[in-house]
């Protein structure tokens, strides 16, 4: 985090707990990110226990989120933060609730990966573009964290763009699934477990997009959310909130 | 996607001038008093410099800021309070009603009528609770009986301390409990009916629930009374104010709509004042 625009407090205390606050929502975004990759890649390798590991983490993502949502609360009630403080501590509550829902995602992906272990596998094509879409979507939460960790509303523009990447293979995979369900009826069933999965990795590109928003929010100072791109740009070049 | 979302989008205002950004149009808020170019001396120290600012009607101002950042002394100005101060010299104009209060035409003691002052400590007169409420009405030459019962009831009813000194209207006023002076000097003030109320600093000397009182009268008041308050207690402000001022060193450095100053201030210098940090 750029600690030098959240430090400066006549209390230190506030300035440690403040540090502490992004400092656990780091790692918490570490932690759900790894999760996410280990996902696909028992999705895409049909490994059972990794995939078993990813549905075990679960439980640790959600007391992160409790835990920081508390300090949080702690924050609100003793220190009443104003300004880039407050919104800090507002852009952190609404985070982790993205966050946590990512891991929820990697877990419903983990269990598509178990239920498809055992079986007939389907094709490589569709494997493959899990894989890319999978890829893509990492690397947002991945640049989204970092724009929040650095503070640069430019960057978590940036990550806003990309989900435009990921909405579009999220509906080329669909197209093919319903051209190889058409083909072969048998394939109906495991088709739907990598449509599902599918949609999971378009539903985390949206929850990378909306940590974006906030990180926006946080620095600017203006919320951005359900405006159109072309505005978004407009409030990132503008004018910084002191 | 589709769905606008107003705060995005900037709108114009006419309250701040040379603020670039506001939250909301400010165009309609009808203007009480209208400060020019105001400049303060104490002798040769400048207490304010160019302060310039429009107060809407009905409407609560906070002044915000260090000590000795001039929002006291800036309040005092609006009663010409600071003309008992020795060497106080003063430029430029406060207009109310479209006339500027400082003319030498202005009649200093109706100015006072129509802008009351509360302050830090209540300042009750060793007199009864009733006389204490009367007590501008007496001046004005009001004696009928009637209708001094009438205004002394209707304002004790005002600040709601009626059912807490119905009873006992003939004590005298020391009797009461900090907040209680504090809310029969507001009494005090609204019985000679002002159009302004200066509060300066009106529950630093109360406990919380004397404050909270106080507060939730403020909200009551502004529904007749144009408000300016000046206070240490930044979440006081946040809290009963609808426009906030910032001052620091004699200027007016950022004035904006209270949401908009405590969560996306447009200064550097206010940020640090309204976060505790040393800028």
């Amino acid at each position: 985090m750029e600690s030098k625009r959240l430090a400066g407090h006549y209390s230190h205390r506030y300035d440690s707990e403040l540090e502490e606050v992004v400092n656990r929502v780091l790692a918490m975004g570490g932690l759900v990110e790894s999760q996410l990759t280990r996902a696909i890649q028992s999705f895409l390798d049909a490994d059972t226990a990794v995939a078993h590991e990813v549905i075990d983490t679960d439980t640790r993502v959600n007391s992160f989120e409790v835990a920081i949502d508390e300090r949080c609360v702690e924050i609100l009630a003793r220190r009443q933060p104003a300004a880039l403080d407050l919104r800090l501590v507002v852009a952190v509550i609404k985070t982790i609730t993205d966050l946590e829902r990512i891991g929820d995602l990697a877990e419903g992906i983990a269990r598509m990966a178990v239920r498809l272990a055992d079986g007939e596998r389907p094709r490589k094509q569709l494997f493959r573009d899990i894989d890319t879409m999978g890829r893509r979507v990492t690397t947002m939460v991945h640049d989204a964290l970092d724009a929040f960790a650095r503070m640069d509303p430019a960057a978590a523009l940036d990550v806003v763009r990309q989900d435009f990447a990921i909405d579009a293979d999220h509906e080329a995979i669909m197209r093919q699934n319903a051209t190889f369900m058409m083909e072969d009826p048998r394939n109906i069933t495991r088709m739907l477990d990598v449509t599902y999965a599918a949609r999971a990795l378009e539903r985390v590109g949206d929850h990378a997009r909306n940590m974006c928003e906030y990180t926006i929010y946080l620095v600017k100072g203006r919320d951005v959310r359900h405006i159109d791109l072309a505005e978004m740009e407009v409030v990132v070049k503008g004018e910084t909130a002191s | 996607m589709s769905q606008r979302n107003p705060a995005a989008s900037s709108m114009s205002a006419g309250l701040f001038e040379g603020s670039t950004r506001t939250v909301r149009s400010l165009a309609d808020e009808e203007i009480a008093i209208s400060v020019e170019n105001l400049d303060l001396y104490y002798g040769d120290t400048q207490a304010l410099k160019s302060v310039s600012m429009k107060i809407p009607k009905q409407r609560v101002t906070a002044f915000i800021g260090p000590s000795g950042c001039g929002k006291s002394t800036l309040l005092r100005c609006f009663n010409r309070m600071n003309d008992l101060v020795d060497g106080c010299r003063i430029e430029g104009a406060i207009n109310l009603h479209g006339a500027n209060i400082y003319d030498r035409k202005t009649d200093v003691a109706e100015l006072r009528r129509q802008v009351g002052m509360v302050f830090q400590k209540p300042n009750p007169f060793p007199k009864s609770i009733y006389e204490n409420v009367a007590y501008g009405l007496r001046l004005q030459g009001v004696n009928n009986k009637r209708v001094l019962d009438e205004v002394v009831e209707r304002s004790i009813k005002a600040v709601g301390l009626w059912d807490e000194v119905k009873d006992r209207l003939q004590s005298n006023a020391f009797g009461l409990s900090g907040g209680q002076q504090q809310r029969l000097v507001i009494a005090r003030a609204i019985a000679i009916e002002p159009e302004v109320i200066l509060l300066d600093e009106p529950t630093s000397a109360l406990d919380p629930i004397s404050t909270a009182k106080i507060e939730e009268l403020i909200e009551e008041l502004k529904e007749k009374y144009t408000i300016l308050i000046v206070t240490h207690n930044m979440q006081q402000a946040a809290r009963v104010s609808d426009y906030t001022a910032y001052m620091y060193l004699g200027e007016l450095i950022e004035y904006a709509d209270t949401m908009h100053l405590f969560t996306n201030p447009r200064e550097k210098a206010t940020e640090d004042y309204i976060t505790g940090r040393y800028g």
